[in-house]
């Protein structure tokens, strides 16, 4: 057994930049809605203008009619299409019945796809599409969510892999009345799109003979590739997903979406290939974070140690699914109190099922909670990294686990001393520098460190050259670079001779990228492949004639530069290619797996954590406000490639800022309608918001979380930041905002 | 489908001539006109492109101000080493707009007929007068929070968007234009108009009228001017409120004044009396107060954007002392000053 050891090389831990990097800035990397195909069709899905009723009755005759035009779908002529709403459930999808796309004359949603134009152009597709014309029966809508709380409900049916909210534990409404310093509140999030750069897209490559290839724009290409399989009753092997790069998705791109549904059915039923992409107007017909409203009560001793917790929640879901995520759980798990209680439900609402964006529910509950103690820090006189460590919890209290490792406190102390913490005064709107009144706020953020059965396949061929193959995604993360980093640690080679296929359905079995768990896990199971290789070149290196190795015990030998050799003096050694050659070997090829530990997880749990600092300055005459600091202090594990760790942690900073201070979709809830379903209204942070990020890893060591030590960073950037940002507002103002996006009308307060 | 045809206009006259189908559309930088087309909000039989035109120049024009030709690139205007000199709220109210990008394409004279962001009137799912008269307005009890205080009627609340107008109000342009009856000149106060009836209609340029130029008077405020613009994020928003603002200020005493709001109305927001009441006064806070009190008088909110007439008066009161102090709004450094 090669022990993890072997992986502390040149490249794990060393800041490399992207593989990638060069085939995206040339513009090489295709994309999904990029890839060529032989008289390809294109589709341009007609959306629909009403919130809720019935399609009258569907007018295509004009759109077909037109030059180019070869069909028109609508639930009229569409081909038929698995019955069960089994088939269309994906990986992720939520309890309920998925959105069939051109399912029946019912629409269920505002921008709902109700007919696909399919034409031997875009611009034809698209000018005939603008000629559907549609009679609609309207029926009466309900999109706003505090008018259906009454209606609010525990969701009978948990979401696979969604832990519901954790058993109450002593009596929480008790020991609030008793406590001496107590506060309760609510907290609302709006709803925000994930609005990735690249907009969803399919290219539906026919082959012949009913094989497809599908080039999907996906966080899962096997997720993808067994929806449509489901769906339409294809096989396997006649169906292979690529998307080798995606232009970011923050979960958009977990589940199948109806564009990939349009383009199959349009490819098989006109046996062409067909390509179909969304507007970003359309984009905004897809799942989105759910509005939520929380109530939060904390109650403490006047020492500060919490005697009771108690946190609600009510999110927006569809008429049709059960969305959920984890939004109040993290409050029993942040903080130990004897008393806490939880609460998360649901209300129905005319709209799509929201979805998975970066750090689900996490961003929502830790930002309620971490306001809230904030709050609890002003009454009670105490600073609030203070009031954080006397409440810091040791063990998960929700699940009576041990933490595989935790590291806070270091965040906190790390965190502090680099934004410079103390020069902050207790008192709100204390600090000044002209016009501007200063805050500093911090938050804790926190996010589960996961880990999911993936395999991977190492093949090291006779040129000395290592292919690593899996197929999981990278969606911008970074994942292509830190798999090779840590294939060429295992099997000492140079970066360059190490490259990785991914994003690719017939590639070794993974789940969807998502959860901050590919690192942890594709990158076990590439070590797992490796090593495996490792162990057979060396077996091979030590069985050829009078070889240098032959009687050296394996742990004594070293693979470095491309040869193995004896650890002590690096003379006496062989180059990979002439240990294949010397064993007549073309290639040396393992599939491996790496899956959670059992045992491990009958006893503890992975969490990654951070500590959030924000200094702002606030016009508060304008209501201009500018995040002119913020030091992120993360404790993930083991940092495979602090260059592309950084990024994920700025990437979610920066969409932190947006979540506390500018991104909203805004509903019209006379027409049940998203109105600003554009980037010149929805509102993204542009350069001008960013000002300086600082991040800084934290030393954690944990053999248990994952066998190579990672916890995942895709997703612990964003959570916190909003807290600290409001909290940091708080102190500049004095004023305490409860609802995000902060925006200049609530700072006036007018 | 919405079959339209090109014409490269190679003089004025024949740009003019183009103009007399109500259906053609003249496109000069296009960043507005193309967004449009493609949610089918403008639908053109006929393009009238206008960029090969001679108007792209800065010249002197008689009586010491500075004329402007209508395809003046923003980013060319606001570089301009004579507009940045001379006309600096001009520039900085540029610099204040869109990105480097959209500057690079957008012109002049498209950037007056710029239309408005109501989300409404860009999505044909909805309602909306400006969009279809008669089809009724969905922001009068829907999302106003984009929308006018000031000059709105019941069939529309929209603003007009346009940076560069607020400065040019400010500044008393005027516009000159071509058309089928020959050439006249529009003062800028009078270019845009408010909804009333005919939301459809943005401003009085008549059918077949063509934008050749905009002309300057003569420089009058030297450093005591400012333009502040308050938005949703700090660069690449539209204004929810903004403020231009010339004085020109001898021995303590405000000889001249003007004003105008960006963000509020139907067009750049100017009030004569408002500026009156400055004249002849001292720039102190209570004068400025009593200004913010006149330039706003009437205005009124719909709900969502309630907030902005306390934001236009307390953007006014500032706007007003950095102009004053000689201590305009940076475009590039975003703390308010
Ligand atoms: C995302 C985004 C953000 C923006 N942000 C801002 C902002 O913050 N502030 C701001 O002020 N603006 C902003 N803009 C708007 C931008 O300034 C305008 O789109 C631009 O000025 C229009 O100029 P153009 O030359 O591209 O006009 P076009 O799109 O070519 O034309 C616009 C209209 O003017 C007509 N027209 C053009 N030239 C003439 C002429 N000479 N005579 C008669 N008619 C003419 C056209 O027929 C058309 O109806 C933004 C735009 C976008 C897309
Ligand atoms: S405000 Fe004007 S532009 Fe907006 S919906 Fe009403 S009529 Fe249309």
């Amino acid at each position: 057994m090669l022990n993890a050891e072997h992986t502390q090389g040149a490249h794990v831990g060393a800041p490399r930049s992207r593989v990638d990097g060069r085939l995206k800035v040339t513009g090489a990397a295709r994309y999904a809605a990029e890839f060529p195909a032989d008289s390809l069709l294109h589709g341009v899905i007609v959306s629909s203008a009403v919130t809720r009723g019935k399609i009258k009755r569907i007018h295509t005759g004009d759109a077909k009619a037109q030059p180019g035009v070869v069909e028109v779908f609508t639930h009229e002529n569409r081909p038929s299409t698995a019955w069960f709403d089994y088939k269309y459930r994906d990986e992720t999808a939520p309890p309920g019945s998925p959105f069939r796309p051109l399912y029946d004359d019912e629409i269920q949603f505002s921008g709902q796809a109700i007919a696909l134009v399919v034409a031997e152009t875009f611009e034809a597709a698209r000018a005939a599409a603008m000629l559907v014309r549609v009679e609609y029966t309207p029926a009466d809508h309900a999109t706003n969510l505090d008018l259906q709380l009454d209606e609010a409900y525990v969701p009978p049916k948990k979401r696979n892999g969604i832990k519901p909210p954790p058993k109450p534990r002593g009596d929480a409404e008790a020991a609030f009345a008793a406590a001496p310093v107590k506060l309760q509140n609510e907290y609302r999030v709006a709803i925000e799109h994930h609005n990735p750069m690249e907009p969803h897209a399919t290219t539906v490559v026919w082959k012949g003979g009913g094989k497809l290839t599908i080039h999907d724009k996906t966080q899962g290409s096997q997720n993808s590739q067994s929806y449509v399989t489901n769906v339409f009753g294809l096989s396997a092997d006649d169906v292979e997903v690529i998307s080798p790069f995606v232009g970011g998705a923050f979960g958009s791109g977990l589940r199948p979406q109806h564009q990939l549904f349009l383009a199959v059915m349009a490819a098989l039923q006109l046996e062409r290939s067909v390509r179909v992409e969304l507007t970003r107007d359309q984009t905004f017909t897809l799942g989105y974070r759910p509005c939520t409203i929380q109530q939060v009560s904390l109650a403490a001793n006047r020492d500060g140690k919490l005697q009771s917790v108690m946190h609600n929640a009510t999110a927006g879901t569809s008429r049709f699914e059960d969305y959920q995520e984890v939004v109040v759980n993290w409050s029993g798990l942040l903080y130990d109190s004897p008393n806490a209680s939880f609460d998360y439900r649901l209300a129905k609402l005319d709209t799509y099922t929201p979805s998975d964006m970066r750090a689900p529910g996490a961003t929502l509950g830790v930002f309620a909670l971490e306001a809230a103690m904030d709050e609890l820090s002003c009454e009670l006189g105490m600073d609030p990294i203070e009031l954080r460590l006397r409440n810091y919890a040791d063990r998960d209290e929700n699940d009576d686990k041990a933490f595989t490792s935790k590291e806070l406190r270091a965040c906190y102390r790390q965190g502090a001393e680099r934004f410079g913490w103390s020069r902050r005064s207790s008192k709100p709107r204390s600090m000044r520098e002209g016009r501007e009144l200063i805050g500093m706020g911090m938050a804790s953020g926190v996010w589960e460190a996961m880990m999911q059965k993936t395999a991977a396949r190492a093949t090291l061929t006779a040129d000395g050259k290592l292919e690593i193959a899996c197929a999981t995604a990278d969606i911008g993360t970074g994942t292509y670079t830190i798999l090779a980093q840590i294939a060429a640690d295992a099997l000492g080679l140079p970066l360059e001779r190490v490259s990785v296929k991914l994003g690719d359905s017939s590639l070794p079995k993974s789940p969807v990228e998502g959860g901050s768990w590919t690192a942890a896990s594709a990158g076990s199971a590439v070590q797992a492949a490796c090593d495996s290789v490792k162990q057979a070149l060396l077996t091979a290196a030590r069985g050829l004639e009078g070889s240098p190795l032959a009687n050296v015990d394996l742990d004594r030998i070293v693979l470095r530069d491309g040869r193995a050799e004896v650890a002590a003096h690096s003379s006496a050694g062989l180059a990979i290619e002439d240990i294949m050659r010397g064993a007549g070997k073309q290639k040396l090829e393992a599939e491996e797996s790496a899956a959670p530990s059992k045992t491990a997880m009958l006893t503890h749990v992975g969490y990654t954590h951070s500590a959030v600092f924000a200094e702002v300055r606030v016009d508060e005459e304008l209501g201009v406000v500018r995040v002119t600091r913020i030091v992120n202090a993360v404790a993930a594990g083991k940092i495979i490639n602090p260059k592309t760790a950084r990024s994920q942690i700025l990437g979610g900073v920066v969409m932190g800022i947006g979540m506390a201070l500018e991104e909203e979709t805004l509903v019209d809830h006379h027409l049940g309608r998203f109105m600003n379903h554009n980037l010149a209204e929805y509102h993204v942070p542009v350069n001008a918001d960013i000002h300086d990020i600082d991040v800084l890893f934290v030393e954690e060591h944990d053999e248990m979380v994952s066998p190579i030590g990672v916890k995942g960073l895709g997703e612990i950037g964003i959570v916190g930041t909003a807290a600290a940002i409001a909290n940091a507002i708080h102190h500049a103002t004095g004023k305490r905002m409860r609802d995000l996006p902060i925006t200049i009308d609530k700072i006036i307060g007018a | 489908m919405n079959r339209f045809s090109y014409v490269r206009a190679a003089s004025a006259a024949e740009a003019v001539r183009e103009l007399a189908d109500p259906a053609a559309r003249i496109i000069a930088g296009g960043t507005n006109l193309l967004d449009l087309m493609k949610y089918a909000v403008e639908k053109p039989t006929r393009l009238v492109d206008i960029t090969h035109l001679p108007l792209a120049t800065i010249e002197d024009a008689p009586g010491g101000g500075v004329r402007i030709g209508a395809l003046v690139t923003n980013a060319a205007l606001a570089y301009d080493d004579r507009i940045a000199r001379d006309y600096p709220l001009l520039s900085s109210a540029l610099l204040a707009g869109a990105s480097p990008q959209l500057r690079n394409a957008a012109t002049t004279g498209g950037n007056l007929l710029q239309r408005t962001r109501c989300y409404y009137f860009y999505d044909p799912a909805t309602p909306c007068n400006k969009r279809e008269p008669g089809s009724g307005c969905s922001a009068i009890g829907g999302l106003n929070r984009i929308h006018a205080i000031l000059g709105a009627s019941e069939n529309c609340i929209a603003t007009h968007p346009s940076d560069m107008c607020v400065a040019l109000a400010a500044l008393e342009a005027v516009i000159h234009v071509e058309g089928p009856d020959g050439a006249r000149a529009i003062p800028m106060a009078d270019f845009h108009r408010l909804p009333g009836d005919s939301p459809e209609i943005d401003t009085t340029l008549r059918q077949g009228e063509l934008i050749t130029s905009v002309e300057l008077p003569p420089p009058a405020f030297g450093q005591n001017h400012t333009y502040l613009k308050l938005r949703d994020r700090l660069s690449y928003a539209f204004a929810l409120v903004s403020v231009a603002v010339g004085l020109n200020i001898e021995g303590g005493t405000i000889k001249k004044a003007r004003m105008a709001l960006g963000g509020v109305a139907h067009k750049p927001w100017r009030k004569p009396e408002a500026e009156q009441a400055l004249e002849g006064q001292a720039p102190t806070l209570e004068n400025f107060g009593r200004a913010a009190e006149l330039l706003l008088q009437g205005a009124r909110g719909h709900g969502h954007n309630d907030f902005k007439i306390e934001l236009a008066r307390r953007a006014i009161g500032r706007a007003l002392s950095q102009a004053a102090e000689a201590r305009p709004q940076s475009q590039t450094d975003k703390r308010i000053r």
